[in-house]
């Protein structure tokens, strides 16, 4: 029973972990399917923890919180569009531009305003998405097995990992059922086949990148609101490049990105639930070893270990009507 | 003469210092299918664009339908019922023709209603017309003739009256095209308007009205396809008199430089492509290799270059075996007097991207002739490049102007020059005149005659039939990867159409 308490417990801190991960590989999944590379996942997720965090410890109000980080997230990404979009710079350059701009603006003025060295003061329980007790959850929890699955694992999370998951198949019908998904689908791939449809390549790709700094806002917000109890600098700590590995994993798809990104999850559960005690044959690890398991999971899968995946064709080429 | 479906005064467009159009005049009769030819360059496809939209005219009036109307958007066009068949086909090639149909026009914010109404209407043109596709196909899996009829009934399904067709046949085979002109005679039929740009004379000749020549951005003639000649509308195209047929002497074949022995070639499938071929290429001769594409003579083409694997075979340079694992150096095999002129000069011949000076001596840059100590003496590859222009009328002649600006047929000279002036034992030469303009053919063909008169030994690889036939001493057919028969210069072209075909091949095997 300990074994199976323990497996819960490391299956929730999955989902826990998971999270933030998953809301930004289905914003990298927006713009990228729209032919826009976006390396900038990482400072978009850091600004909208900042001002996420700002927000709600000043305004004492967990949805102003989530509003401003949602809003500062999709300046960014417009930002990003203006420079690689309206004025089709390299992708690559203004994503790593956004980056520095989210790393040090923050810490700049995190200091600035709230002096505390760059945090932000701890939030309040009413500040923050509390997490939401499903009906029953309590009675049933001692329920062998079916019990702690409920009232663990199902119950017990904050409404952000709930819309994190129900982007997954909202995303699908967004993909694969509205002319919009179509459209964007179609911009990925092959612009100009948009572009002499008569329809508006730029607008397009605008509207994607306006859903990326949505997804992102929400998965900073996630991060200083939920997980953490207020903005800390860094706090990313390399989510978003995560994330864009999970989402090449997940070849572009959105369910599969979300099996990706519970798998990374679930390595930084096993990391930490590991961390000290003895592993059968090997012995006892070092905590560092476990900690770097993602990032050198990262690199075997992206090594080769995945098959073929194949970006959408325009991905990272600004569309220049031919002469 | 009926009502004019279009008309065009006085257009106008210019890039930057370059005239594309000049003063254009134009009318296109309702229910008539009309050419309008001209060289690359000659400023076809700028004016069409102006017509689709994609690019506003600077000065000049379109009416369509009798009434003046201004086209700013490829959505303008589409609401006055002007659909475009584009030369590089506007599709996206992971959706389903399904899915590339309704791209633009759906109907909803909801893709189901779309999806259901776009296939009962590609049910009623398949039947209207025999446009025949299958609607849940991917594109990519199609073949091009099939790809093309997906533009077409795109045009169809946003209503189109008025069809524009940008060099059409460029990429299709004979049957294909073929098919293609049944097509837009049907489509004529129902009443709509044809536009039809090509460069190719003949298809002017079999199936439009009336046809209209461009040349340097202005409109030359307009005439009654009935009342004129190939040879009218060619001179009028380049402002001279051209061959279309080259003069060529008795060729005197020599020792045998190029040995091809049971060569076999399977693509990443596992299909064969080359099914055990044999021939021997002599020094002084030119050997043509006739058939529809996609029969294996591209992948004939790269095996004996060395870049693609041959499961099973030898191949000969002057007696020496070449390495058939596809990892050949293409160098070594440049040092022993193997030059490759390949079939896609924009992906495998040049970088477009580089200087002409720099393309003009891609792949021969490690020559003594253009090295001081390690690095490159860019006098001798400029005085180089410049002599290369002067021998074969590169235009514009200037060695710095970055490839991608000269035309389709400078490229080609540039990539033909690059090889031939290398003095090369062997000359392979995969679609010589390729999207190249009359006048440009012409020139090819002389210097490919010129190099067999030296005893060189040429093998050319070519769709064009009528190439095949002017330049060969000796035609090879491939059809289904095999060499199905060998026919001297004096074949017919129903002969070769039929081994083509896999007609007698299919014979012979029951």
């Amino acid at each position: 029973m300990d074994m199976f308490n323990a497996i819960i417990q490391v299956l929730d801190s999955t989902i826990r972990l998971s999270v933030p991960l998953l809301l930004a590989c289905l914003a990298g999944l927006y713009s990228e399917r729209a032919g826009i590379f976006d390396i900038g996942l990482e400072g978009k997720m850091l600004v909208g923890a900042f001002a996420g965090a700002s927000a709600a410890a000043v305004f004492h109000s967990a949805l102003i919180g989530l509003g401003t980080a949602v809003l500062i997230s999709v300046a960014f990404a417009l930002v990003h569009g203006f420079a690689s979009i309206t004025h089709r710079g390299n992708q690559i350059v203004s994503g790593v531009a956004i980056n520095f701009i989210a790393a040090g603006s923050t810490i700049i003025l995190g200091q600035a305003w709230f002096q505390q060295g760059g945090r932000t003061p701890a939030l309040q329980p009413a500040e923050r998405f509390e997490a939401i007790i499903w009906p029953g959850a309590e009675a049933i929890k001692d329920v062998p097995i079916i019990g702690p699955i409920y009232a663990e694992l199902i119950s017990g999370h904050s409404i952000l990992v709930y819309f994190a998951f129900a982007m997954v198949p909202f995303t699908w019908w967004v993909l694969f059922r509205t002319r919009f998904g179509l459209r964007m689908r179609a911009v990925g791939e092959n612009p100009a086949a948009v572009d002499t449809a008569g329809i508006s390549v730029a607008w397009l790709r605008y509207r994607a990148l306006i859903c990326t700094g949505i997804l992102t806002g929400v998965a900073g917000a996630y991060l200083s609101m939920v997980q953490n109890g207020g903005f800390v600098k860094d706090m990313t700590a390399g989510k978003g490049y995560i994330a864009l590995a999970a989402l090449i994993f997940a070849k572009w798809k959105p369910v599969n990105a979300m099996f990706a990104c519970l798998l990374f999850g679930f390595l930084d559960a096993a990391a930490i639930r590991l961390q000290g005690s003895p592993l059968p044959i090997i012995g006892k690890v070092p905590v560092q070893f476990m900690q770097a398991l993602p990032y050198v999971l990262t690199v075997i899968l992206l090594a080769g270990f995945i098959g073929k995946a194949i970006p959408p064709r325009a991905g990272g080429v600004p569309y220049v009507k031919e002469r | 003469m009926a009502q004019a479906a279009i008309e065009l005064i006085g257009i106008n467009k210019s890039f930057g210092a370059v005239r594309a159009n000049r003063d254009i005049n134009l009318e296109v009769a309702r229910g008539t299918i009309h050419g309008i030819v001209g060289e690359n360059g000659a400023g076809k496809s700028t004016l069409m664009s102006i017509l689709y939209g994609f690019y506003q005219a600077d000065s000049g009036e379109i009416h369509v339908g009798g009434k003046p109307v201004s086209i700013n958007t490829s959505n303008d066009a589409i609401a006055l019922g002007i659909g475009m068949v584009h030369q590089h086909f506007m599709l996206v090639d992971n959706f389903t023709v399904l899915e590339n149909i309704i791209l633009g026009a759906e109907n909803d914010v909801l893709l189901k209603s779309s999806i259901a109404k776009a296939r009962s209407e590609l049910d009623r043109l398949e039947r209207e017309y025999g446009l025949e596709v299958d609607p849940d196909a991917v594109i990519e899996e199609l073949p091009v003739g099939l790809q093309q009829r997906v533009e077409i009934l795109k045009a169809l399904y946003r209503g189109a009256e008025i069809l524009i067709l940008d060099e059409p046949t460029g990429v299709l085979t004979p049957a294909e095209a073929d098919h293609l002109f049944r097509i837009l005679k049907q489509l004529k039929e129902q009443g709509k308007t044809i536009v039809l740009i090509t460069h190719k004379l003949r298809e002017i000749m079999a199936i439009t009205d009336t046809v209209s020549v461009m040349r340097q951005g202005t409109m030359v003639a307009t005439r009654v396809t009935k009342e004129t000649t190939v040879g009218e509308l060619a001179e009028l195209m380049v402002g001279r008199r051209v061959l279309l047929r080259v003069e060529k002497g008795q060729s005197e074949a020599g020792a045998i430089k190029l040995s091809v022995k049971n060569l076999t070639v399977k693509d990443s499938r596992g299909v064969t492509m080359v099914d055990n071929v044999s021939f021997d290429v002599r020094g002084g001769e030119i050997v043509g290799i006739a058939g529809v594409a996609g029969n294996g003579q591209s992948e004939l083409l790269e095996a004996i270059s060395g870049i693609r694997h041959a499961v099973s075979g030898e191949v000969m340079l002057e007696g020496k075996p070449i390495d058939l694992t596809g990892k050949a150096d293409p160098g070594e095999l440049r040092d022993r007097g193997l030059a490759h002129v390949p079939e896609d000069r924009h992906h495998v011949g040049l970088v477009l991207a580089f200087e002409e000076n720099e393309n003009s001596i891609l792949g021969y840059h490690d020559d003594e002739r253009y090295l001081k100590g390690p690095f490159l003496d860019v006098d001798a590859i400029m005085a180089d490049a410049k002599d290369k222009i002067e021998k074969y009328d590169i235009r514009p002649g200037n060695p710095r102007l970055k490839t991608a600006n000269f035309s389709g047929g400078n490229q080609q000279k540039i990539v033909l020059a690059r090889e031939m002036e290398q003095d090369p034992g062997v000359l392979i030469v995969g679609q010589p005149t390729r999207g190249v303009d009359v006048g440009a053919i012409e020139f090819i063909h002389k210097r490919l005659i010129a190099m067999r008169d030296q005893g060189k030994a040429v093998l050319v690889v070519s769709v064009e039939l009528d190439e095949i036939r002017s330049l060969s001493d000796r035609i090879l057919v491939m059809f289904a990867g095999r060499v199905v028969g060998e026919r001297g210069p004096d074949a017919t072209e129903g002969e070769l159409g039929l081994l083509m075909a896999g007609v007698e091949h299919q014979e012979a095997a029951e």
